[in-house]
């Protein structure tokens, strides 16, 4: 049995314009068919990716946002999201879609998988891991 | 390449997935089994309504993992295992079952 290894991937982009955000939602839905230690972090405008009632009828393009919340079921449990580019965007934790998981070592229980962190707590994520991967 | 179903013509990929999500019935449905050699029963119905529920609200097609995992807890470990599921699906649940269901080709699938 190989070793477990902490994954990043970080997401700095808005949602659509670019493919950016569904690609990187779809490597970590792949990757977490290998059962690494994953996490997701959002920042600058990839904080845009979480926010709620996202509506993409008027361009055309599959609306992905509700794919986020699958997340939990794929074992993949912790969003962080970077308190500054929030506050510089005009934004709050009350604008993000609620995501959550079950925790299978505390009864089915309904945690929060998004996580609201400074930048310099965001920095220390970073040096963490062992994989980062940028989007 | 199309499936013909009271008298509709519905097209279709070069593996049989159907190319319009929003053309799909249950006739459809019944009409790619017998391409599959699938035979529906009520256990089959579970499966592709679960993952025609899972791709309304997600938009995504789960992976075979979280699909098992997650019939085993909506109707319990005796259907919701691997064993079982691949009786139903030979060719494997994630992919046939989507198939079936009208749904793309499930992410991670090659």
């Amino acid at each position: 049995m190989s070793e477990t290894k902490k994954f990043l991937y970080v997401n700095r982009k808005a949602p659509y314009g670019t493919i950016y955000a569904l690609e990187s939602l779809e490597v970590v839905l792949i990757g977490a068919a290998f059962e690494q230690d994953v996490s997701l972090a959002f920042l600058d405008d990839g904080v845009f990716q979480l926010t709620r009632g996202q509506d993409t009828a008027g361009i055309g393009i599959k609306n992905f946002s509700n794919t986020f919340r699958a997340l939990g079921d794929y074992d993949v449990t912790k969003l962080f999201v970077e308190r500054e580019s929030l506050d510089e965007r005009g934004l709050t934790e009350a604008d993000l879609q609620a995501i959550t998981y079950e925790d299978e070592n505390d009864d089915w229980a309904e945690k929060p998988s998004i996580r609201v962190v400074s930048r310099a707590e965001m920095a220390d994520i970073m040096a963490s891991q062992d994989v980062v991967l940028s989007f | 390449m199309a499936y013909q179903v009271n008298g509709q013509t519905v097209e279709h990929d070069e593996e049989g997935y159907i190319t319009t999500l929003s053309d799909w019935s249950r006739d459809l449905a019944e009409e790619i089994a017998k391409t599959e050699n699938v035979n529906m029963t009520d256990e089959h119905w579970a499966v592709v309504d679960f993952l025609r529920e899972y791709y309304d609200e997600y938009q995504i097609a789960p992976a075979v993992r979280v699909l098992i995992k997650a019939i085993a807890k909506q109707m319990g470990p005796e259907i919701g295992n691997n064993k079982y599921m691949y009786e139903l699906f030979p060719y494997g649940p994630a992919k046939q079952a989507c198939k079936i269901a009208g749904l793309p080709k499930p992410t991670g699938c090659v």
